[in-house]
C-alpha cells in the first residue's frame, strides 16, 4: 500500500484552497541503474480532487511531474468541517484515495 | 514502455499460479486506464503534436497568462515549481510542457467552473529550457512562455 497523501485544506475568503504532497516515486523511465539498466517508468497517471461528491480537479499526469508530487488550487465554495478526497492511479495501477477536513 | 513491462510479465519465468492471478489483475487495471489515460499526448515532442494529440489546434500567443511561484533559475532540476494562473475567461484546463524534456508534456489540469484556473505543481526538467503553459478557454487553446534556466538536470543519471 503506498504512503498517505498529506491534504491541507483551508477557507480563504470564499474559496478553499487545497495543498496536497503526495507520496510517490515518479520514476521516468529514463534513468539506469548501477548496473546500466533502464529503471522502469512508475509515475501518476490520474488525479482526482472531489469535494461533495463533485469534481473539483482533475488531472493527467506524465512522468515529468518531480517526486512526491505536489498541488495546491482553490475552489469556490466549501465549509469547514466538509470534507476534500483526493485519489490518485499510477501506472502500475496502484490506487491511493486520502481525505482531509476542511479547516 | 508498458510493452516491455508486458513482455517481462510474460517471460517472468517459475510463474506460480498466485502470480499469474496477480498479473491478470494487473493488466487489467492497466486497460481500464489506458482510455482515461491521453497516452498520444504524452509521447510526443513538440508543441503542435502536443496540443493535435489533446484535440486542439495551433495555440495562439496570450497574455493572460501568468506563471507565478516559479524561478527564473531552477537549482535543482529534479523540483522546480510552477504555478500557472490564466486570467482567459471560460479556462477549462492548463497544461505544462517543458520544450526540452524527453516528452514535453508534464501534465494537464482539467479545471470544471467553480475551480479558480490558478494552480501551482512541481515538475521536472532535464535542463534549461522553455516551459508552456497551455491553456484550453472556450474550445481555444492559448498558450504563454517561460525560460527557466536549471543548473542541475532532473533527468538521466
Amino acid at each position: 500500500m503506498p504512503d498517505p497523501s498529506r491534504i491541507r485544506a483551508n477557507v480563504v475568503g470564499d474559496s478553499t484552497e487545497v495543498k496536497v504532497l503526495m507520496n510517490h516515486e515518479m520514476e521516468t523511465g529514463q534513468r539506469k541503474d548501477a548496473q546500466g539498466k533502464v529503471i522502469p517508468a512508475w509515475f501518476i497517471q490520474d488525479v482526482t480532487a472531489t469535494w461533495n461528491g463533485k469534481t473539483v480537479l482533475s488531472a493527467q499526469w506524465g512522468p515529468a511531474v518531480a517526486k512526491n508530487p505536489f498541488l495546491s488550487f482553490k475552489f469556490k465554495g466549501g465549509a469547514k468541517g466538509d470534507k476534500v478526497i483526493i485519489t490518485w492511479v499510477d501506472n502500475r495501477g496502484e490506487k491511493r484515495t486520502d481525505e482531509a477536513t476542511i479547516a | 514502455m508498458n510493452l516491455q513491462r508486458r513482455k517481462a510479465l510474460r517471460t517472468g519465468g517459475g510463474v506460480t499460479l498466485l502470480t499469474l492471478v496477480a498479473a491478470a489483475g494487473w493488466l487489467r487495471a492497466e486497460d481500464a486506464r489506458a482510455a482515461d489515460w491521453n497516452k498520444a499526448a504524452f509521447e510526443t515532442n513538440s508543441m503542435d503534436a502536443t496540443v493535435k494529440a489533446l484535440g486542439g489546434s495551433a495555440p495562439s500567443q496570450s497574455k493572460d497568462i501568468a506563471f507565478f511561484q516559479t524561478p527564473d533559475i531552477a537549482e535543482n532540476g529534479a523540483v522546480v515549481p510552477i504555478g500557472v494562473t490564466s486570467n482567459i475567461p471560460k479556462t477549462e484546463s492548463i497544461a505544462i510542457l517543458v520544450e526540452k524534456n524527453p516528452n514535453m508534456l508534464a501534465a494537464v489540469f482539467d479545471v470544471p467552473a467553480g475551480t479558480d484556473p490558478s494552480l501551482s505543481t512541481r515538475i521536472k526538467m532535464g535542463q534549461s529550457s522553455n516551459v508552456y503553459a497551455l491553456v484550453k478557454a472556450d474550445g481555444k487553446y492559448y498558450v504563454a512562455s517561460k525560460e527557466i534556466k536549471v543548473t542541475l538536470g532532473g533527468c538521466g543519471g
